[in-house]
């Protein structure tokens, strides 16, 4: 039994299943994050006082973080482009780079977070850092689970491109999209609670 | 004349009784590869074909006992709930030890206990029973059949969906082990008390979480296999009203159920991480002020709940309007009247689904202005019911029915789900509610939506589909003894909650409200609901014994018994193929419901969407099928 369309898209939709999988998905994560970020507007307005989030967090490592995984969005596209060309080895390389920002915005995190608790902020000190440690906690599962999925597609998942190269194209491009999405939610994230 | 009574196989040309040898010859030819080949991927370990099963059938199998199971356990606690609501403070029969001290010293239910089965009882009928019978049974069994579609889009998801929900079972019934007891906090969660409740409340929270990552994951994968795995010739404005129904379903599922996600972190990190989320400053509970940062606001869990759970409420009724919409088409003999305004309503219903939440919330003091907002859009939700409902009803209009069981069972809902619809009018208006909220007038509504609507509407999707599944149908004395008992019993218990309500008996009393003299005349009703409720779970045995008897007992059916038009009976066998359901897939020709229509015989009432177009007396094609074929 073979599920059609799962390489080549269906011509009336012009999508292979992943695709239009993913984007449903990705449309669940808006909505997830969409009522993260309304709670958070709900909590702040409701409040008597709310920090600045420049007084109290670090923005020079943030600042970094998000030029990390704007560059790791690149690097993603550039190994589906490589892909399409047929470079295997060019992919893998540009692969291994996204992978390597990845584990770097958490390392950062990690450091960031280290800090915060050696002061003795806890999500339960307030509000404010409720919110922070919430959302960036699930951003960072998100980015987590994006790593878990590129290392796979680096190991054991490799080996689909000698049977099913089209296949194997497809699994980088929607990996890549739910990518770009992890990194767009990051892009909202820091403004909002670094910056204002 | 014989031409349009063919089937087509393959690339010939065959009569019915042909083209069923013809099947059963491809079985067993792919049954004799598959004994030669032992190794073969067709042919997979028990653990591969029962357990971890790829197979959207078998999947859909997994699922609808799973919840059958819930639905009688969600019941079960219901009726100890009754004893205690109609003969308050005193010894529970049967069940005394079972429930043992903690919860019943001496036989007599003790409140945390009797708050516990409440919550639980929401919480395993809507998340556990209702949504899973609906979506994960009769969606995994019957859309991929009806689109033409070897199976779902993506099997290994569709395993996993179920995996996760049955985690959640579990961890729900977990619960009841927990130190203090289950959730004890209503269905609906609410904060602060959710908040400083048991540890059981925690379980309950993760619960969730596994049982909304399923819905998403199985969302999703339904969306996908209607929008791309339709079959040749299969256009949207062709699908079977079920299959739209459960496609607005998926989006419902998919964008609501995100924000609950979102709020069960939350609360779960209230619990467990000391944040205020959802607690105020300056909570005092038992006269002391809770150790906590404060600064969170309880209504906004509210919010995201109901974002969640007013959508929720269609998707526990759309499905079910679905498989009416086919009994019904299909026992009137007669296409489906309003089809395209069905299909339009649902859509419309859909969208507004998502603007109606705060009318739970009117007590809350939200202010006129956004009450009268939730309000009109409140009003305005009901105009795509009534449209669909209408059209049910007048589908019935001067047809020759046939009254079998899933048939009566259709017919039921269509009232049912009236009463349950307009009585929740004076609920959506700001005024009415004031004095009708959280009064058993709410549960006695939302119950004839979901009891003897949505279950009715269940029941009647397994007696119609069960020959499909097991190639014999259920019996029809014991069909029919169910199905009478049910609705007498069903409306005993629910009729008189309007009339509680009206008297102002609040829904979460202990003791049901002894306490309040406004009660005390109501409050009589109450004996004969509970011996309604136990007699209703007598009138399940002759189902319970029917469903499982018939699978060695039934009567011995064909593909197609009921004499239906869409896919799943006319283009496969019963029950269908183990792998990819079709021995070739089908090429639809036109709409789901041409019953009787040109170009049918009397003993051939029907055209299947994959027949091909009849022959006209003069040679040619009858005038509406010509006029088909230009335009296409």
């Amino acid at each position: 039994m073979e599920i059609p369309y799962t390489i080549q898209a269906r011509p009336d939709t012009g999508l292979y299943n992943g695709k239009l999988g993913i984007w449903l998905f990705l449309a669940s994560e808006v909505m997830l994050f969409g009522a993260l970020f309304s709670s958070l507007i709900l909590l702040r307005t409701g409040a008597e006082t709310w920090p600045a989030g420049w007084e109290r967090l670090n923005v020079p490592l943030a600042t970094l973080n998000t030029f990390i995984l704007i560059g790791s969005s690149v690097t993603v596209i550039l190994s589906w482009a490589s892909l399409r060309l047929g470079d295997f080895r060019k992919a893998k390389i540009y692969l291994g780079i996204t992978l390597l920002c990845g584990l770097g915005f958490m390392v950062i995190k990690a450091i960031e977070y280290g800090t915060k608790f050696s002061h003795h902020y806890y999500p339960s000190t307030d509000t404010f850092y409720s919110v922070y440690y919430m959302m960036t906690g699930l951003h960072g599962l998100h980015v987590l689970g994006g790593m878990v999925v590129f290392a796979y597609l680096l190991g054991p998942g490799a080996k689909m491109w000698e049977k099913e190269p089209g296949r194997y194209t497809n699994r980088v491009e929607v990996t890549g999209l739910y990518w770009h999405f992890v990194d767009l939610v990051w892009i909202f994230l820091f403004p909002i609670l670094y910056l204002l | 004349m014989t031409s349009r009574r063919q089937i087509r196989v393959g690339k010939s040309w065959m009569s019915p009784s042909e083209a069923e040898k013809a099947l059963r010859e491809a079985i067993r030819v792919q049954k004799e590869e598959e004994r030669q080949h032992g190794d073969d991927h067709h042919h997979q370990g028990f653990v591969r074909t029962y357990i971890f099963s790829t197979d959207h059938k078998w999947i859909g199998i997994q699922y609808a006992i799973t919840a059958l199971l819930f639905l009688l356990f969600g019941f079960g606690l219901m009726l100890i709930m009754r004893w205690q609501l109609a003969f308050p403070g005193q010894p529970i029969p049967f069940l005394a030890g079972l429930l043992g001290d903690a919860r019943a010293p001496g036989g007599i239910l003790l409140p945390e206990a009797y708050n516990e089965l409440g919550a639980m009882h929401g919480t395993i009928m809507v998340f556990l029973a209702i949504v899973p019978l609906a979506v994960g049974a009769f969606g995994n069994y019957v859309v991929p059949l009806q689109i033409g579609a070897p199976d779902m889009a993506f099997p290994k998801l569709n395993m996993m969906s179920y995996w996760v929900y049955a985690v959640g079972g579990v961890i729900m019934l977990m619960s009841f082990f927990a130190p203090a007891g289950a959730a004890q906090s209503g269905w609906t969660s609410y904060p602060p008390l959710s908040v400083i409740a048991g540890a059981g409340q925690t379980w309950w929270l993760v619960g969730m979480i596994f049982l909304i990552t399923s819905s998403l994951l199985g969302s999703v994968n339904f969306l996908v296999t209607i929008i791309q795995l339709r079959a040749p010739g299969l256009t949207f404005m062709k699908l079977p009203f079920f299959v739209w129904a459960q496609f607005i379903t998926s989006f419902l599922l998919l964008l609501a159920f995100p924000p609950l996600e979102a709020a069960g972190v939350m609360q779960l990190m209230d619990r467990v991480l000391g944040t205020s989320f959802f607690l105020p400053t300056g909570l005092v509970v038992g006269g002391e002020i809770v150790q906590a940062a404060g600064g969170g606001s309880p209504l906004l869990w509210q919010h995201l709940f109901w974002f969640l759970a007013h959508p929720e409420v269609y998707v526990l009724i759309l499905p079910a309007l679905g498989i009416v919409a086919e009994v019904i088409a299909n026992n009137t003999r007669k296409p489906l009247w309003g089809y395209r305004a069905m299909v339009y309503a649902t859509i419309f219903l859909g969208f507004m689904s998502f603007v109606v939440w705060a009318h739970h919330m009117f007590l809350t003091g939200m202010g006129t202005t956004i009450s009268a907002f939730f309000q009109t859009t409140t009003m305005i939700i009901s105009i795509p019911s009534v449209v669909i409902l209408t059209s049910l009803f007048l589908s019935l209009w001067g047809s020759s029915m046939r009254f079998n069981t899933p048939m009566l069972f259709a017919l039921a809902f269509l009232p049912m789900f009236g009463i349950g619809g307009l009585t929740g009018l004076p609920l959506g208006l700001a005024a009415a509610d004031i004095h009708l909220h959280d009064t058993y007038y709410v549960i006695g509504h939302f119950h004839y939506v979901v009891a003897p609507g949505t279950i009715f509407a269940m029941m009647a999707g397994i007696y119609y589909w069960y020959p499909k599944v097991t190639g014999r149908k259920m019996n029809e004395k014991l069909g029919k003894l169910h199905f009478w008992l049910s609705l007498v019993f069903i409306n005993v218990i629910f009729a008189p909650m309007f009339i509680q309500g009206l008297a102002g008996i609040s829904r979460r009393l202990y003791d049901g409200g002894e306490q309040y003299a406004h009660a005390h005349p109501a409050l009589k009703m109450n004996i004969p609901m509970s011996y309604a409720a136990w007699l209703l779970l007598l009138a399940q045995l002759p189902f319970i014994f029917n469903f499982f008897a018939s699978i060695k007992w039934g009567e011995k059916v064909g593909s197609n018994p009921w004499s239906a038009t869409t896919l799943e009976w006319a283009a496969t066998t019963s029950p269908p193929l183990g792998h990819g359901n079709f021995v070739e897939i089908p090429v639809v020709h036109r709409g789901p419901y041409e019953y009787n229509a040109p170009g049918t015989t009397d003993e051939m009432d029907f055209l299947a969407q994959n027949a091909e177009d009849p022959v006209a007396p003069d040679g040619g094609f009858f005038p509406q099928h010509a006029v088909a074929k230009q335009e296409a």
